[in-house]
């Protein structure tokens, strides 16, 4: 099938978007990713500006290639294009939620920033006894493409609510700390993640790893704020 | 004062960056993106060390004795005692990092996992390294906060500074500004495997171009083993890659076969009883490779995993099967799967001694990048090991050595000519003319004919040079091993010869030149404790 891409484009951050379009033949398995990195191939050898974009792994375990594909985001290398057209035509911007770098490309850094903050380390080592190795392991899963706050109608970068992307990963710390250690953990997270969050609960259906965003928050709840551990 | 950069931040980047903050020593790990999305996050099926906690009476000597013997005994002795020993605290400081591992009802599970007889393997599911990176990111964010890591994502090394025969600090540039700096201060590289080399073709991701490794080469460092391409047994072919069924699954039971005469053939079992489906992953290969060939064969492998116990499915594999479903719209519980080799790891790399230094004073290079530990082939679970250690290793080096009194950043005006990538096409070219000479299977007619195209090209900027120069020490490695051994077959000499047990040295000086070294001795070490 034919598609045509149009890709939401700019220089640098001052520069004025534009749209530019090409057209590529979809196969059952070509995503936006490899429709972009073949459209790269080709400007290259044209002399032509590349589009700038990130990926790395290609197969949506890393998080790299998140941006907005027809109004939704998610992971470039899971967008099949076949799947995401609507009458043979895709839309692709970057995340709207982050500084814009260049074209595709978006500045991030606040995903970490927002972890430092939140101390999300281990002070002291863990003693294993396995008991919440399941939570860990979800909540260890987090890819930090987010997705999640790009639909979250409560997150904006800079304010005091942190988010999914900040949540699940205090998740993992939450399950493993015996209770003596949680003191500041618990008074960030009320702050943080808690007492911002409206409970639309959007992050669930967007989470590209389909992380099990119920049961981490049952829990992490539980412990953080019901103080059950 | 004293700074460390370390050019890449994966497993063993952080590991190397998380030691050197344990002692003070501050450090900078550059990457073009963060440690979030390095290749290390990809790794799958865990994780070696003989921790003994199932009962089989495993030991380091054990550990030490696969690990050279599945790497055809072309690793230095020395360096996989050392890897193998400590392999054990290893896996008790990731545990006390919140690793959160398979269990038994005491203590971490280990499962089967190839060229190896006893369970070895710690796990967390099939997704060990994402997992492990998780808590490795959390304690780097400790040290990150104590001011002793810097990270710098979204900066692309350019090449090494150098005064004389001395690495003093690395040229990068700033993707997102596209300022150019030089780092000044010892350098430790850590930057993965050379997957852009072949693109599309391999398990990796594209953020490892192979451009670290070609520039260095370029700038004098000494490369060991580039003939050894590890080509992975168990792949599928899917959008822009290579993806991976990790080994796991053989060795939680699945089994490979091929369609012979109407009936399934499973040939690993039948051709090697004792380890069956779980030889090393180069005797895998290489027989899917030949079995294809056979005149009464089909010409597709699968891969059966429809005799798993429920318990596999439930707790050891369910991102597996999930993966499969979404790639290939097969249940692997329900139905075989077809599969084919795939080029995952590269054992070659910068040649380091057992310590991890390079051929350049003051620079050190650990994890996939350098030939280390993992001689003509490398055994699953050992990839993590490696560049854990590795990068713990090198930076306990460094410290001994004493890093570099210098961490000025100087801002670099004016242009700089490795800035410039290499076009798409032309890696591509040269990928082509390489995987006609390096396949599973090699002779001299392919490796000759694969070098007279190479010599045909015409590189257009430094990048597409430096590539040249790597292309051409690979192939040129593969033509003078004139033996088998390991992930390097050559029909034409399909025997192992002793006077080839030697590593292949890549050098470049105005000119590719290979040679051989021997390997050193084991020298047996008293107490590891």
């Amino acid at each position: 099938m034919q598609i045509t891409i149009e890709v939401l484009r700019r220089e640098n951050a001052e520069s004025a978007p534009h749209w530019e379009r090409f057209s590529c033949e979809a196969d059952s398995s070509a995503t936006v990713m490899t429709a972009l990195i073949d459209r790269n191939a080709q400007l290259a050898a044209e002399g032509k500006p590349v589009i700038a974009y990130e990926c790395s792994c290609l197969q949506k375990k890393c998080g790299a290639c998140a941006m907005v594909v027809n109004g939704r985001p998610c992971l470039a290398c899971d967008a099949k294009l076949l799947d995401v057209q609507k009458k043979g035509v895709i839309l692709v911007e970057p995340l709207r939620k982050f500084p814009v770098i260049a074209d595709l490309i978006v500045d991030r850094h606040i995903l970490y920033e927002n972890l430092k903050a939140l101390h999300i380390w281990l002070e002291s080592e863990c003693i294993a006894d396995g008991k919440q190795a399941e939570l860990a392991y979800e909540a260890s899963r987090c890819l930090q493409c987010g997705c999640c706050l790009e639909v979250c109608p409560n997150f904006c970068p800079g304010d005091t609510f942190f988010g999914m992307a900040a949540f699940v990963p205090t998740a993992r710390l939450l399950s493993e700390l015996p209770p003596s250690e949680l003191g500041q953990l618990r008074r960030v997270y009320r702050k943080h993640i808690y007492e911002g969050c409206g409970k639309s609960l959007s992050c669930r259906n967007i989470c590209p790893a389909g992380l099990d965003i119920d049961k981490l928050l049952v829990n992490s709840h539980a412990v953080a704020i019901w103080k059950r551990k | 004062m004293q700074i460390v950069n370390i050019v890449g931040a994966g497993l063993a980047g952080l590991s190397a960056a998380i030691t050197l903050a344990k002692t003070g020593i501050k450090s900078r790990l550059i990457s073009l993106q963060p440690s979030e999305r390095a290749q290390s996050v990809l790794a799958e099926g865990g994780i070696n060390a003989a921790l003994d906690t199932m009962g089989e009476h495993d030991t380091p000597e054990n550990h030490f004795a696969d690990t050279l013997r599945g790497g055809v005994y072309l690793a230095d002795p020395n360096a996989v005692e050392n890897l193998t020993y400590h392999a054990p605290e290893v896996l008790r400081w990731l545990e006390k990092l919140g690793v959160p591992f398979n269990r038994t009802p005491e203590d971490i599970a280990l499962r089967n996992f190839g060229g190896q007889k006893l369970k070895r393997t710690a796990y967390a599911k099939s997704s060990t390294g994402k997992i492990i990176m998780h808590a490795l990111i959390d304690e780097a964010r400790k040290c990150e906060r104590s001011g002793l890591i810097d990270r710098m994502p979204h900066h692309e090394f350019l090449r090494l500074l150098t005064h004389e025969d001395t690495c003093i600090g690395v040229r990068v540039r700033d993707r997102y500004s596209g300022k150019l700096y030089d780092l000044h201060g010892t350098v430790l590289l850590c930057s993965g495997g050379m997957n852009g080399i072949f693109p599309g073709m391999t398990t990796g991701t594209t953020q490892n171009s192979g451009d670290v490794t070609a520039t260095v080469f370029a700038q004098g460092v000494c490369l060991g083993n580039l003939e050894m391409l590890q080509y992975h047994p168990t792949t599928i072919g899917i959008a822009g890659k290579r993806c991976l069924v990790t080994e796991a699954a053989r060795g939680e039971g699945g089994r490979l076969y091929i369609e012979r005469s109407g009936e399934k053939y499973f040939f690993m079992e039948d051709k090697y009883p004792e380890l069956g489906n779980l030889m090393p992953r180069d005797v895998v290969a290489r027989t899917m490779y030949f079995i294809r060939r056979e005149p009464d064969t089909g010409d597709q492998v699968y891969l059966d995993m429809t005799g798993l116990p429920e318990n596999a499915w439930k707790n050891k594999l369910s991102d597996l099967r999930q993966e499969l479903m979404h790639y290939l719209a097969i249940d692997p519980k329900k139905a075989p799967i077809p599969v084919q080799e795939g080029i995952h790891y590269f054992m070659g790399g910068m040649d380091t001694d057992e310590e991890h230094r390079t051929s350049l004073q003051h620079l050190y290079a650990a994890g996939e990048c350098t030939c280390q530990y993992h001689g003509a082939n490398r055994l699953g679970g050992n990839s993590m090991l490696g560049a854990l250690y590795g990068g713990r290793r090198a930076a306990e080096t460094i410290l001994f050595d004493k890093p570099l009194d210098a961490c000025q950043v100087q801002i670099v005006e004016g242009e700089e000519p490795l800035a410039e990538p290499a076009s798409p096409a032309w890696i591509a070219q040269v990928s082509q003319i390489l995987l006609g000479g390096l396949g599973i299977v090699r002779n001299e007619a392919q490796l000759t004919a694969a070098l007279d195209a190479l010599y045909a090209l015409r590189p257009q900027n430094p990048r597409e040079e430096n590539r040249l120069h790597l292309a051409e020490a690979m192939l040129r490695s593969a033509l003078e091993r004139r033996e088998s051994r390991g992930a390097h077959y050559r029909e034409d000499y399909p025997e192992k010869q002793e006077a080839f047990r030697k590593m292949t040295l890549a050098e470049y000086n105005g000119s590719v030149r290979i040679s051989f070294r021997a390997l050193p001795e084991r020298r047996h070490h008293a107490d590891h404790n």
